[in-house]
């Protein structure tokens, strides 16, 4: 559904993306993460056209941005960061503007707006002006201009942004059923939303792709389980690194009465805690503490995008 | 043709969607009829000509004209309106011209409220149709090339203020040179020259009841060349 080959684009002196590819298949909800300044947003608005990227090639659909903008604009639904708005319309004036610019039949006009007014929740404020409105109803608005003409695909930078946690949720609940028909990329750097939300993450970096994957995939590439334990054994420190399921095993402190806790490697994805457990039993160790820790998203984020 | 008139009737709408549109046709009235009746003293005249009041029209639409077009991308660029306006399946043609048929839109409704003016000067005598006709046939010419003038130059800055004084300081500019060398004594090919330039020399030919192709073709230059600008400028985002 989205190809995009080689993008680079360069502001003056500064790159802002540099050879990114990705593939995007169809009916896939994408999101876009990396910290600010990373690329996003530039990459976005090279895929709505909204501006041209100096090398490689995007298309959407089959259809190049660059050579068939209008095509392109045709099968996308686009929300800008900070979701701009004419803030002397009213909302239903807004949509129908939205609709008759998309160019939805006059006749059909009067249903898309009402589609899209119940599926953003919106029928409260139908007669407000926008700019009278909060922001997270502003951020349904533009939304639901983004969805007015049923696009195939749906481009959403930040659309969670400035909202408080309940309005985050409903959108992020909106997003994954729009996500069930449409090819949906969304940017953020909030890690927990693409974990709700996202069939598959790209992670950007200083205008790179640093990782992609599923958030499953992208968790278990980092340095896996790692277990915690303090305990009292014979050697207790050599047998455990020397054991299949350890990667490494390394003293992190020391306990009283000869305890000492240590921070164990697990091979794989596996809950080594139990092996650990039943090792100590054989050996005739004492345990007092036993936690696996799971390396969340927010590590292989850190770790992908400090280094 | 569809999307330019969905642009016109947006940005119309926008006119008159708060008390700013409706502030500038009164002020407009206000100054022009008052110039005219009271600065001018037209009934002291004894004449029914409204041969003063399209004298000053070129410098109060030197105020009123800006004002029109200051906000039509200065706005849109400030609020971040642009970038849904320009991802939308439209061509920027159709936007400029989408736009600025607007303007013109509004400005003609101004001068519609004008025409109180001839009224009276028929109420009164029997003053020269032709001539009337002709300068407001005129005035549409002139205020369309201010029109183009401040569009584009609003499409070069975020700020309504600022594109105000351009506007202004260009189309006043554009003014003098009709002017300026018959002050100046200046003569031959460089007063020619700078009267053919002159936005002002143009009006003041149609005034005088005459519709000269010259003088129309001038006018519709401008306002192509200014439009043009304006598309290559919207373009040329796309590679800043």
């Amino acid at each position: 559904m989205i190809h995009v080959e080689g993008l680079t684009k360069r502001y003056g002196q500064s790159l802002a993306i540099d050879n990114i590819s990705f593939h995007i298949n169809k009916g896939e909800v994408v999101g876009l993460l990396g910290p600010n300044g990373a690329g996003k947003t530039t990459t976005m608005k090279i895929l709505t056209c909204f501006i041209s990227a100096t090398a490689g090639k995007a298309s959407i659909n089959g259809h190049d941005t660059f050579d068939e903008p209008l095509q392109v604009r045709e099968q996308i639904g686009y929300l800008p960061e900070s979701c701009p708005l004419y803030h002397d319309m009213d909302v239903s004036q807004y949509l129908s503007f939205a609709a008759e610019i998309r160019g939805i039949a006059p006749d059909k006009r009067g249903r898309a707006v009402s589609r899209v007014i119940s599926d953003c929740d919106l029928s409260k404020v139908t007669h407000k002006m926008i700019g009278h409105l909060s922001k997270g109803y502003r951020q349904r608005v533009g939304l639901a201009q983004a969805l007015i003409h049923d696009p195939k695909v749906l481009i959403l930078d930040e659309p969670t942004s400035g909202l408080d946690p309940n309005q985050i949720r409903d959108i992020l609940d909106l997003i994954k059923n729009l996500g069930q028909e449409k090819t949906v990329i969304h940017s953020t750097h909030i890690l927990s939303e693409v974990e709700a939300t996202s069939d598959r993450v790209l992670i950007i970096n200083n205008g790179h792709i640093v990782a992609q994957g599923t958030p499953r995939e992208l968790m278990a590439r980092s340095s896996g389980t790692t277990v915690f334990l303090t305990v009292k054994g014979q050697d207790a420190q050599a047998q455990l690194a020397a054991a299949e399921f350890v990667k490494k095993a390394e003293k992190i402190g020391d306990g009283k009465d000869g305890f000492v806790r240590l921070a164990l490697q697990a091979v794989e994805q596996r809950d080594v805690a139990l092996d650990v457990f039943q090792m100590a039993v054989t050996k005739g160790w004492q345990l007092t503490e036993l936690k696996a820790e799971t390396a969340s998203l927010e590590d292989v984020f850190a770790k992908l995008t400090r280094g | 043709m569809n999307n330019c008139l969905c642009i016109f009737k947006k940005e119309l709408r926008s006119y008159f969607s708060s008390p700013v549109g409706f502030v500038f046709i009164i002020f407009f009235i206000l100054v022009s009829n008052a110039f005219f009746f009271f600065v001018q003293d037209f009934f002291r005249q004894g004449q029914v000509t409204m041969r003063g009041y399209f004298a000053v029209l070129p410098w109060i639409f030197l105020f009123f004209v800006p004002a029109i077009t200051m906000r039509l991308w200065a706005e849109e660029k400030k609020m971040g309106t642009i970038e849904l306006l320009l991802t939308m399946p439209l061509k920027e043609t159709e936007v400029v011209f989408g736009k600025f048929l607007a303007s013109f839109a509004f400005l003609a409704i101004t001068l519609l409220f004008s025409l109180t003016v001839p009224i009276t000067m028929f109420y009164l005598g029997t003053p020269d149709v032709g001539v009337i006709l002709g300068s407001y046939v005129g005035s549409l010419f002139l205020g369309s090339a201010y029109l183009a003038i401040g569009l584009y130059i609003s499409s070069l800055s975020e700020n309504q203020v600022v594109a105000f004084i351009i506007s202004l300081a260009v189309i006043f500019v554009l003014l003098l040179v009709g002017i300026a060398p018959l002050y100046l004594n200046a003569i031959g090919s460089f007063a020619s020259v700078c009267e053919y330039v002159s936005l002002l020399s143009h009006f003041n030919n149609i005034t005088r009841g005459v519709i000269d192709s010259r003088d129309v073709i001038y006018y519709v230059s401008v306002i192509v060349l200014f439009l043009y600008l304006n598309v290559k400028t919207i373009e040329a985002r796309k590679w800043k």
